[in-house]
């Protein structure tokens, strides 16, 4: 995949099941959210297929979001515009989110984490097979963030969907997570919590972060050339939901 | 009353009616930069239109589309920051309307009535173009309300949930060269954004819902119409200035009165 000429993610190779959540972390600049933007189909990659379910919906939940101030939009109104919904499924789905009380508030008055919430509702009225959440526990504090990922892990219960989650902080998500995935421009590990945390290469990324001092060989998927590019590795660039 | 105070008030009520929607959505979209570089462009509608023996609104409206169609073509390239676009278009557009209306050696042209408005001298067939384009461009605003609010909160999301955000961008980008069509004969090509924005703003702060302020725009709108034709003929003013200054007056007691939040 490339972007303005630079090359910003080779050889990716991602699989969501539906009720799994799959974690994509790694360094700044490492590709995650190009790759969720490239699921999304908001940019296209220029080799290598982005294959999804026919009829898969997908939930979207951005990083962020500004609302322009001169739009006097309730949060109630803010989900009733992405699609035709009864008032009842947009009540509903604030509550499932945890923010009920914020239907008649101005969206640009809540605040961070009850912004996250939002959109995480906003998402759910989509009825989706595949969530996606785009670092959704940037504008939260460290209790902010073990509720929403206990919401999260509830709602792939009770909603039986497939969830693609970026964050840059492991040891928030470790606990709820099914599959990580360890980007750094390429695939550098992937696996079960356990054993991306043992990996060698996410130590040498987040050396500070990793807890674990026991070190764990794992088959390794690829090898790396000196210069720390991929040179043997999956034989394509697909993802599928 | 006189017919000509009539048909002023009906073109007045007319343009305003339909400003107040498409106006909200400029500044909620904050494109007043860009409606002015569609307005400047105007000009050059009406002398392609006379050189090619067609209605100059349909000039108007063709280089509209074209002038519309380049700024999204341009700005994809991302070369330069879009208000730069923006004043580049503006100000050539403007410029090469003038110099081919110079060139039109034929063809005689009451410059300041096309660059501000001459509300008084209007016929009964400028009435049937307001109002049949300005029912045409409030009906398709109807059609894609929800949409067209989905796409200004986040282009983003339009796009996941599928969306065609380019072809709603787009078709936004008609529906206000139709007004600036309709609306140049009234308060002319320089004043047109005035009136799109300006009852906008005063709208917001009273307004809860988007078409609560849409609505309230288009009455502010009106009011500017009557106080500027009133001020107008009372004193002996020009109409399209006229109405702009008793827009901005009600702005501006619009921004000192309290609301109750």
């Amino acid at each position: 995949m490339r972007l303005g000429g630079r090359v910003i993610l080779d050889r990716v190779d991602l699989q969501v099941r539906p009720g799994e959540i799959v974690t994509l972390i790694g360094p700044n600049g490492a590709g995650k959210t190009t790759l969720v933007r490239a699921v999304l189909g908001l940019v296209r990659t220029a080799s290598g297929t982005v294959g999804k379910r026919p009829g898969l919906r997908i939930g979207y939940m951005p990083q962020r979001l500004t609302v322009d101030a001169t739009l006097p939009l309730t949060v109630r109104r803010f989900l009733a515009l992405w699609r035709p919904v009864t008032a009842d499924r947009v009540e509903a789905a604030l509550a499932e989110a945890g923010v009920a009380h914020l239907a008649g508030s101005p969206v640009q008055n809540v605040s961070g984490g009850e912004l996250q919430r939002v959109l995480l509702a906003r998402a759910l009225l989509g009825d989706p097979d595949l969530l996606v959440l785009d670092e959704p526990d940037q504008a939260v504090d460290v209790h902010g963030q073990a509720e929403l990922f206990g919401r999260i892990e509830t709602l792939r219960r009770t909603h039986g969907c497939g969830v693609l989650l970026v964050s840059h902080d492991l040891h928030t998500v470790m606990a709820r997570t099914d599959r990580v995935l360890c980007l750094n421009r390429h695939v550098c590990c992937h696996g079960t919590p356990e054993d991306v945390r043992r990996h060698p290469e996410y130590r040498s990324l987040f050396g500070g972060h990793a807890d674990d001092l026991a070190v764990y060989v794992h088959h390794h998927d690829h090898a790396h050339a000196a210069n720390g590019t991929v040179v043997q590795g999956h034989d394509g660039d697909c993802c599928h939901g | 009353m006189d017919d000509f105070v009539l048909r002023a008030l009906a073109a007045g009520c007319g343009i305003a009616l339909m400003a107040g929607p498409l106006g909200s959505f400029v500044v909620w979209r904050r494109m007043a930069y860009f409606g002015d570089t569609l307005a400047h462009s105007a000009l050059l509608g009406v002398a392609l239109g006379f050189l090619l023996g067609v209605n100059p609104l349909v000039g108007v409206v063709g280089v509209c589309v074209a002038l519309a169609l380049a700024l999204v073509g341009l700005q994809r390239h991302r070369a330069l920051a879009s208000d730069t676009v923006l004043g580049i278009l503006s100000h050539s557009s403007l410029s090469l309307g003038l110099v081919a209306i110079a060139f039109l050696e034929t063809l005689r042209v009451d410059l300041i009535s096309y660059l501000f408005g001459d509300i008084l001298s209007v016929t009964p067939a400028d009435l049937a173009w307001i109002y049949g384009g300005g029912a045409v461009a409030l009906g398709g605003l109807v059609l894609l309300w929800r949409r067209l609010l989905a796409v200004t909160v986040d282009e983003d999301l339009a796009r996941v949930e599928g969306m065609p955000v380019e072809a709603l961008r787009l078709a936004f980008m008609l529906l206000i060269a139709l007004v600036i069509a309709a609306a140049m004969k009234i308060v002319g090509i320089l004043l047109i954004t005035s009136l799109l924005i300006i009852p906008a703003a005063a709208a917001r702060r009273f307004s809860r819902t988007p078409e609560m302020m849409a609505g309230l725009a288009s009455v502010f709108g009106m009011a500017a119409v009557l106080g500027g034709l009133y001020a107008s003929l009372t004193w002996d003013l020009p109409g399209g200035p006229s109405v702009v200054v008793a827009a901005a007056a009600l702005f501006l007691a619009s921004a000192v009165v309290p609301v109750r939040s």
